[in-house]
């Protein structure tokens, strides 16, 4: 096989691409998590985002726009589960995975008349000259706007939770429920804040995909992306900037393993494909080994009895 | 008088099926420190909430300062000086002290600014604590500590504290008093929910008496003696455990150089654990919660086995036994957590009778359940024990803590055992209930088993058990005879309090 072939800049850059999808769910998820939400509905909210940004942006041939409305339709099909949890207090793991299998379904019927269709390009950002300096300018300054999206949301849900009040109040919600409604904060509307900041994530992770990564439409395409979003949540022990260098190892694997599929490596196709999930997991698996754990109220049914 | 602090006039709040308040008037002058006592299920919780803009009253006024005071939300009573002290801690394990403080105020300062107002704070009233310590690794008097310096942050008018001192050790009980006297000569009233009685009779200048959620009267309670109190809350005689003098059968339970590492990650392993009880022995275990009871009663049950030899019951060797063959030979336990623990919180009071019972009872026969006879089982133990509930098949979560903690006891104590261990079996049930418990724990050891009672409880312990041994880091000290120890030697055999004790001296 020849490595040489491999070309470290832009095996650099395209991770940085490669791992912006799962990068935007998961911070999502992990927002949802700090509250005490357990959605499996990831892979549902992503796939919905994904046709509602891609039928959107072929409709209106803006990719801005269709990102807007993909975030709206995340957080759409994210209020099903709030309507389900927080008000039904029906079980989140049914309801998460009700919501994936949902997604699936419907995403497929609204997309029947988009599949084979190129949707508008997404602008890259120029900032002249610095875009253009060897190394750094393709690594660093010459992605489309998503991905430095992605990067600002990381550091902003960090700063938000570290910092602020706001912060402080999901993270008791989703700690103890119970001392926090003692204390009288409103449980609910706070998980339904963060339930519908997850949904709007995803549904720009999906969007991503659709609109950048691929791009086109096709049934499922999502192909796991919001179970791996979840995964790297827990490996992640819900800290941001984990989370990124979790997406990092696992969007760099995943480029790389393309890379020696087209080298020619004389390793077996399958193994190359498991080879993202099995290392971003090991490698998160070690770092998680510290006393971190999850928010005590995960996946827990708040009811305020009298 | 007219300048009371807080007027509570008719407050009645009902529930579907129950009126948990009903009419209830009272004042509180400022700087008074005003006890309400009542059994489980009078209405006591309740009260506190109306004041804390928890629940809405469904009819009846507060006045504060004179003026209507209606509170929508806890946020409400906190702007006008109404801080609370929750039974159950309302902390978040997983944040530092600093964090779960600002949580519990209006406007607060930035963390560093707040980290020297607590620093500053809680060494005025000799409560020290670090600010930005995570709250999951302090100890249940620390965390107290943490809810009172929360509230005296925002220089209350009124502190309402729910059974504060059931946590405590003595010493941290004392401390607690001295701030709370301290408090209330700085013009601060309390409002004081409590069981113990001796504490409220050495603590509060006034009583207001709760039952069924009427107000039945009022006393002063350092002039009112503890069992014309209880009679009150109960409203009928009580009746204190007696106990038969006859002791001193054959050695049942014979625990040798017993080590068992937790199975808890924050668990403390017993280290080094001797003793012996005999027929008709209740051997009273104290210590602050953390050091080892939970082990200890997995260690005797059989969750936690260990080598056959360590334990030995009759002479034999049980330690490498499982709970199932242990019950077989008379070795019963009930822990602590009632819910999950002692008793599955979804399932119905017959089935947690059988999942105890069914082998000393006879309820299996070739692996089928026989129903009728768990539910006469069940039907006797409710019967027996005077556990208060619509019937056999209701789920054990919706009993009270009280009348479950009877149902589990009952259940063990029905199966006849020769050994039994209880781990806090009166901790948060009322005062008639707890001496039910108590008389048939006795009861149970004058008919010969050897009984071992895990407590926090001193009353508790040195009303029935008749040797007294400590539990501290794992380690349990020689067993003595509780008659003619008193409470200091007790304090010191406990142990584990000397950073409280400095604490004190720098206040």
């Amino acid at each position: 096989m020849d490595l040489s072939a491999i070309n470290p800049v832009l095996l650099i850059a395209s991770l940085m691409v490669a791992a912006t999808p799962i990068m935007l769910a998961a911070i999502g998820e992990l927002v949802a998590e700090k509250a005490g939400v357990l959605n499996l509905g990831v892979e549902g909210m992503m796939i919905i985002g994904a046709i509602a940004g891609f039928a959107t942006a072929v409709e209106t041939g803006s990719p801005v726009f269709g990102f807007v409305i993909a975030a709206v339709a995340g957080a759409a099909l994210s209020f099903l589960f709030v309507i389900l949890t927080q008000y039904a207090l029906a079980n989140q793991v049914a309801s998460g995975l009700a919501l994936t299998l949902f997604g699936l379904g419907l995403s497929a019927l609204m997309g029947q008349s988009y599949v084979g269709i190129k949707p508008p390009s997404t602008p890259h950002v120029n900032l002249g000259f610095i875009s253009e300096l060897p190394v750094v300018g393709p690594i660093l300054f010459s992605h489309d706007f998503m991905v430095y999206v992605g990067i600002l949301l990381i550091a902003a849900t960090w700063a938000t939770l570290k910092y602020t009040r706001v912060g402080l109040i999901l993270r008791a919600v989703g700690e103890n429920h119970d001392a926090a409604h003692a204390l009288g904060y409103k449980v609910i509307r706070v998980r339904i804040i963060a339930i519908m900041f997850g949904g709007a994530c995803s549904g720009l992770g999906g969007a991503y995909i659709s609109l950048i990564r691929v791009p086109q439409w096709t049934e499922g395409m999502t192909a796991g992306a919001g179970w791996i979003a979840l995964a790297l949540v827990v490996f992640a022990s819900w800290k941001p900037w984990r989370l990124l260098i979790g997406a990092y190892i696992f969007g760099g694997i995943t480029v790389l393993q393309l890379n020696a599929q087209a080298a020619g490596a004389r390793i077996p196709v399958e193994y190359l494909s498991m080879s993202p999930y099995l290392i971003t997991i090991l490698v998160l698996v070690f770092m998680s080994a510290d006393r971190s754990r999850a928010p005590a109220s995960l996946g827990r049914i708040f009811h305020a009895s009298n | 008088m007219t300048d009371a602090l807080l007027k509570i006039s008719g407050l009645t709040k009902a529930y579907p099926g129950v009126v948990a308040n009903d009419n209830v008037s009272f004042e509180i002058q400022p700087g008074e420190v005003h006890a309400l006592l009542g059994e489980n299920g009078a209405g006591k919780s309740t009260l506190v909430k109306m004041i804390y803009g928890l629940v809405k009253p469904d009819s009846g006024q507060m006045h504060l300062h004179g003026a209507e005071f209606a509170p929508i939300n806890p946020s409400f009573a906190r702007q006008h000086g109404v801080a609370m002290v929750f039974q159950h801690f309302s902390l978040f394990d997983a944040l530092t002290v600093a964090e779960n403080i600002a949580l519990g105020m209006e406007n607060p300062p930035s963390q560093r600014d707040l980290a020297a107002r607590i620093k500053e704070v809680s060494e005025e009233y000799g409560l020290p604590l670090e600010p930005f310590h995570q709250v999951g690794d302090l100890s249940a008097g620390e965390r107290q500590r943490v809810e009172i310096i929360r509230c005296l942050l925002q220089n209350p008018k009124l502190l309402i504290m729910d059974e504060p001192t059931s946590v405590l050790t003595p010493q941290e009980v004392e401390i607690l008093f001295t701030t709370l006297r301290q408090l209330s000569q700085e013009g601060t009233a309390i409002l004081y929910i409590s069981h113990k009685l001796e504490e409220i009779r050495s603590l509060c200048d006034h009583a207001t008496i709760l039952r069924l959620g009427k107000n039945v009267g009022e006393c002063v309670p350092s002039e009112t003696s503890a069992r014309d109190m209880a009679e009150m809350m109960v409203g009928s005689t009580l009746h204190t455990p007696e106990r038969k003098a006859d002791k001193g059968g054959d050695v049942v339970l014979e625990i040798k150089d017993l080590s068992v590492a937790s199975p808890n990650q924050f668990g403390t392993s017993l280290k080094n654990v001797q003793m012996s009880v005999r027929a008709g022995e209740i051997l009273g275990i104290g210590g602050v919660a953390g050091n080892g009871q939970d082990e200890l009663l997995a260690a005797i049950s059989g969750e936690v086995p260990t080598n056959a030899e360590t334990i030995c019951v009759n002479g034999q060797s049980v330690g490498a036994l499982g709970p199932n063959a242990r019950r077989k030979l008379g070795i019963l336990a009930a822990p602590e957590e009632r819910l999950g623990h002692a008793a599955a919180p979804a399932m119905s009071l017959t089935e947690n009778a059988l999942l105890s019972g069914a082998i000393r009872k006879g309820l299996l026969s070739n692996g089928f359940i026989s129903w009728s006879g768990a539910r006469e089982f069940a039907a006797d133990i409710i019967e027996k024990f005077d556990v208060r509930t619509p019937g056999t098949e209701t789920a054990a979560r919706a009993l009270s803590g009280g009348n479950l903690q009877k149902f589990v006891i009952g259940r063990e104590i029905m199966q006849n055992p020769d050994v039994l261990i209880v781990n806090q079996p009166t901790w948060g049930v009322d005062a008639s209930a707890a001496a039910d418990i108590r008389q048939a724990l006795l009861d149970l050891a004058a008919g010969g088993a050897a009984v071992v009672v895990i407590s926090q409880d001193l009353d508790e312990l040195t009303e029935i058990s008749d040797r007294f041994a400590a539990l501290n880091e794992g380690r349990l000290s020689e067993s003595r005879e509780m008659a003619g120890l008193t409470v200091d030697q007790i304090g010191l055999m406990l142990g584990g309090a000397h950073d409280m004790e400095a604490a004190h001296a720098h206040a």
